[in-house]
């Protein structure tokens, strides 16, 4: 029996390993590195038939049971398909990168974020509840951030992941909100019990909102317009990150959630639309904005955004041919555009550019590399008998039957297909036929392992055509299955008869190929349409960006001007009007205490204080302030005395001796005060001190009024004897009851004089 | 302050007032007193000797350095919590000879922890003085 | 005396924050010193107060009068007083290195010395 869990988890500890392993292997980890992907494969493969048709396997480890949190994992059809294409296209780019990364000091940290965005992807599409979904769906972001960024050199390389991660970070705290609310009504975050309560979701209130931020999350991690500008710039990657986050994976994630949540919340009027119209602008836009591309990898990206909003747009129609159509469509393209995107590499690598139009007539160089890419790019056009082809089939029929604006629906597509298929031969044509141009370097066939990738997905995409009932459908039926649990059993063919979609296929393909060819005039366009999209929401994230940055700059140099009076001011101000609101109250009930019957050293002694306190805070003499700071001390340690609080009258009479002595030592080496500010200023200050000072005064007041018996007083002045042995309470609860905060208040006294040594000793310059 | 009178006075007095502060330690379970109010006493008196004689001298007459000493004092307080743990009782828990001890009547660890403290506050308030006046 | 004595806090913690917010570094120590003062006071008086009735137990006796000062804030108080002397003495020996590293004992001059050196 397979285990989701000890699957992810050996993903991470094969991740931590990696740089080790890149050690004491030299050079050699991904050899063992590939048996991760590889056995976890053979496991998945193992595993096929039961899957397929049998049960879910299940698995559940409690994490934050009080909030109901549990991390499970779940595999079923949809989780098995995905788990698959991980895998498969995972142990190929891993070999191929460790190639393409030969002898680079820096493969360590690229297998150890390479395997961990492994295992958080299969995380992503294992996990049963929301909230082991999220975590999942964060750490994919969290290591694409870092496998974006990997050439962290490179300003464009930092920018380029940072707005990669604000971007599908803040779809993933809108995400995060809609996975709550969905919970919440839900009445768990378990997916089966959100499969179950689909008709109290989509008749909840809160229906819109949740679907508004799922698909947020969704369509910022899939890059749908506007959220696709993230797409392109994070072609700044090394190409194999690409090839496995920005083709088949990552980019993927969006789609799958949607996927996965469609039970739940598909079918309305709202999902359709707001899917369908998102998704059919974001394949038309990717597609368009693909054809003006003239680096390879920026115009993969741009196709990847294409057949993204392919896939939202097909799961918006979200009818049994849709789904299917959508399903073997993202099989099809994760194997071309893996392959592409490697074949991509491999040219950049052996050419030393990747600029379509330096480049030309590689066959002659790059044999291998060239078939891979001829298959592949047939793939992409849809041509018979790739399984690119059947996919096509597919879509066209899915789209013909859309329950809304079908013909609408349909026209796009074959629009967006001219266009890929457009694509498809530029790619091909351009670098592997044609006239050869002198390249950066002299180009020359990649080595196996960067040549295995591409041969073997591409190799697949003709194999899975020629036979696609035994090697897909059972497949797709699987992952179909778990969304839509009715339906048929999928069969796959390649001959569909003569039928209307058979037209649409010769027509996109005339089409594309017209376009590739005479396209020029459009290529113009492209151009000005691409400086117009780059000034869209590109430009709006910049501006705020920026604006963030400046307001945040602006507030901290409203708010913290760096002198300390100005803090303390807003802290007070802020005060009173807390302690005001505070007293207000209580005022009402309490009555004031009458002055009379104070004896008259009592009152002499608090004068004393109070005069005191007075002369220090308006002396300009240090001596002056110094003695009368010594009155205040002697003054409130007779109040102690007065009071029953010997031992505390004894203390404050030492330390103030003590502090007398300081100031003595210190005095003569203290800058004189001088009154700064201005009469005016001064004259806020007071009013402002003396206002607080009556609060402070009212609230003493009113404790002392509101001093009800304590029973710390009552247990400590019963146990104080038999327990510890000793009569005089304060010295009992110091050194026996609460010892333990007296440690760690005569540790702060150790600090303080550690600090005072420090100061004094370790500034170079003055004493020896 | 080099008086000879003053001098021979503050030198008469330091033992008498040291011995005070014991006194105040040692008493300060039952009666007003205690590690700190004892140990701040035996500071000012060292302070006074310290104003009288120099810092030189009163380092010489201690013996240890005071943040040495404040140092002890932290780990003769904490030391004396760990008597309780062996008899499987929680830490810093006080134990007590029987009532009825003569001379000193019951003694027990709560008396090494203040101990602990008067050496903390001596040390800590000694070692600031001394770095001040030193300067 | 509860008034006397709240008043008396209030005049404490008035002149100490008055202190506080002038520019000279040494006026700010003055007042750190007479705000201790008055946050113990504040915390004796207003936990109430019983004339002349340590909270200790007399000789012989088991068990705290009924009428005694509560030795619960004392407790608290008097490890104030001591931490207060030594935050004051580490506080009086940074404003004197500051003053003598810096050159001023203006607190507007120190900021922009922070500033510059930034």
């Amino acid at each position: 029996m397979i285990s989701p869990f000890s699957i992810i988890l050996s993903g991470f500890l094969f991740a931590a390993a990696a740089p080790l392993l890149q050690r004491f292997t030299r050079d050699r980890a991904h050899v063992i590195l590939a048996l991760y992907p590889l056995l976890t494969l053979l496991l998945l493969i193992n595993e096929y038939g039961l899957v397929v048709d049998g049960p879910v396997i299940r698995e559940s480890l409690s994490w934050v049971p009080s909030l109901g949190i549990g991390l499970s994992f779940a595999l079923d059809g949809l989780a098995y398909f995905f788990a698959l294409i991980i895998t498969t296209i995972g142990l190929l780019v891993l070999l191929y990168a460790s190639a393409y990364f030969k002898g680079d000091q820096r493969l360590p940290r690229f297998y150890l974020l390479f395997m961990s965005f492994m295992a958080s992807m299969l995380g992503l599409v294992l996990a049963d509840t929301l909230i082991t979904l999220f975590v999942f769906w964060e750490l994919t972001g969290v290591s694409s951030y870092f496998l974006i960024g990997f050439n962290n050199q490179r300003a464009a390389a930092r920018a380029g992941a940072l707005q990669a991660l604000l971007v599908t970070g803040l779809g993933g705290l809108a995400l995060l909100a809609g996975f709550i609310m969905l919970g919440n009504i839900a009445g768990s975050y378990d997916l089966p019990r959100i499969m179950e309560s689909s008709a109290i979701i989509q008749q909840s209130p809160l229906y819109p909102a949740i679907l508004f931020l799922l698909l947020l999350g969704a369509f910022t991690k899939s890059a749908q317009v506007p959220f696709h500008f993230w797409l392109p710039n994070a072609m700044e990657a090394p190409t194999p990150v690409s090839a496995y986050l920005h083709s088949a994976t990552m980019v993927k994630a969006g789609i799958y959630l949607l996927a996965r949540l469609s039970p739940a919340l598909g079918g309305t009027e709202l999902w359709h639309y707001a899917l369908s119209i998102p998704g059919a602008i974001t394949m038309l836009l990717g597609a368009f904005l693909a054809f003006g591309q003239t680096d390879l990898k920026r115009l993969l990206a741009y196709s990847t955004i294409s057949a993204l909003g392919t896939l939202t747009l097909l799961l918006g129609l979200y009818t049994d041919d849709a789904v299917k159509a959508a399903l073997i469509f993202l099989f099809v393209h994760s194997l071309y555009k893996g392959a592409l995107f490697m074949i991509a590499g491999s040219v950049d690598h052996e050419s030393g550019t990747r600029d379509i139009r330096a480049l030309g007539g590689l066959y002659l160089q790059m044999p291998a590399t060239a078939a891979a890419a001829v298959l592949a790019a047939l793939s992409m056009a849809g041509l018979p008998p790739l399984l690119g082809f059947i996919s096509k089939e597919l879509l066209y029929e899915a789209k013909l039957q859309a329950p809304v604006a079908a013909p609408f629906v349909t026209a796009a597509g074959v629009c967006a297909n001219a266009l890929i298929v457009a694509l498809a031969a530029k790619f091909v044509l351009m670098t592997f036929f044609g006239q050869a141009h002198s390249t950066p370097k002299q180009p020359h066939e990649a080595p196996i392992l960067m040549r295995i990738g591409p041969a073997l997905l591409a190799g697949f995409g003709l194999i899975a055509g020629l036979l696609p009932d035994q090697l897909a459908s059972r497949l797709i039926e699987g992952a179909v299955q778990a969304v839509r649990p009715e339906i048929a059993p999928v069969h796959f063919s390649l001959w569909h008869g003569f039928t209307d979609v058979l037209i649409l296929s010769t027509l996109t393909v005339g089409a594309g190929i017209a376009l590739f060819r005479w396209g020029g005039w459009l290529l113009v366009r492209g151009e000005r349409m691409r400086v117009l999209a780059s000034l869209g929401p590109a430009r709006a994230y910049d501006s705020l960006l920026r604006g963030t940055l400046r307001l945040a700059n602006a507030l901290t140099d409203a708010i913290q001007d760096g002198t300390l009076r100005h803090y303390l001011l807003l802290a007070l101000i802020f005060l009173c009007v807390l302690l005001g609101a505070a007293a207000a109250p209580l005022l009402r009930h309490g009555t004031l205490p009458a002055m009379s019957g104070i004896p008259f050293h009592e009152a002499a002694t608090a004068v004393l204080i109070a005069l005191g306190a007075v002369t220090v805070a308006s002396s300009k003499s240090r001596f002056t302030a110094i003695t009368a700071l010594g009155v205040v001390g002697f003054g409130v340690s007779l109040i102690f005395l007065f009071y029953g609080a010997p031992d505390l009258a004894l203390t404050q009479f030492s330390i103030e001796t003590l502090s007398i002595v300081l100031f003595v030592l210190v005095l003569p080496r203290l800058p004189k005060l001088l009154d700064t500010s201005s009469l005016s200023t001064r004259i806020r200050d007071a009013l402002l001190s003396s206002l607080l000072g009556l609060l402070v005064a009212l609230l003493v007041l009113l404790g002392a009024d509101a001093h009800a018996p304590s029973h710390l007083q009552e247990f400590f002045g019963e146990y104080s004897v038999p327990f510890a042995h000793g009569r005089n309470v304060v010295n009992v609860i110091l050194v026996d009851f609460r010892s333990l905060d007296t440690i760690g208040e005569i540790t702060v006294l150790l600090v303080s004089a550690l600090g005072v040594y420090a100061l004094m000793r370790s500034w170079p310059g003055e004493r020896q | 302050m080099k008086s000879l009178i003053v001098q021979t006075t503050i030198r008469a007095l330091l033992p008498l007032v040291l011995l005070f502060s014991i006194f105040l330690l040692v008493r300060g379970h039952n009666d007003p007193g205690g590690g700190f109010v004892g140990g701040l006493a035996a500071s000012a008196a060292i302070t006074l000797y310290a104003f009288t004689f120099g810092v030189e001298q009163t380092r010489s007459l201690l013996h240890v350095r005071p943040f040495i000493l404040a140092a002890t004092g932290l780990a003769i307080a904490t030391l004396s919590g760990v008597f309780a743990v062996p008899v499987g009782l929680p830490f810093l828990t006080g134990l007590w000879t029987p009532e009825n001890t003569p001379v000193v009547g019951a003694i027990g660890t709560p008396l090494l922890f203040d101990a602990g403290v008067y050496c903390a506050v001596l040390g800590v308030v000694l070692t600031i003085v001394f770095e001040l006046m030193e300067e | 005396m509860h008034i006397l004595l709240a008043l008396v806090t209030g005049i404490l913690f008035a002149g100490g924050l008055y202190l506080m917010l002038r520019r000279s570094i040494v006026k700010l120590a003055f007042g750190l010193a007479l705000i201790a003062q008055a946050a113990n006071l504040a915390i004796f008086t207003s936990s109430g107060l019983v004339r002349g009735e340590p909270p200790i137990i007399e000789a012989g006796g088991m068990r705290l009068a009924a009428v005694s000062s509560d030795p619960v804030p004392q407790a608290l108080i008097l490890t104030a007083i001591v931490i207060g002397f030594a935050l004051l003495a580490f506080v009086i020996v940074l404003i004197k290195r500051a003053a003598w590293i810096v050159g001023t004992d203006d607190l507007d001059d120190l900021r922009n010395v922070d500033r510059t050196a930034t």
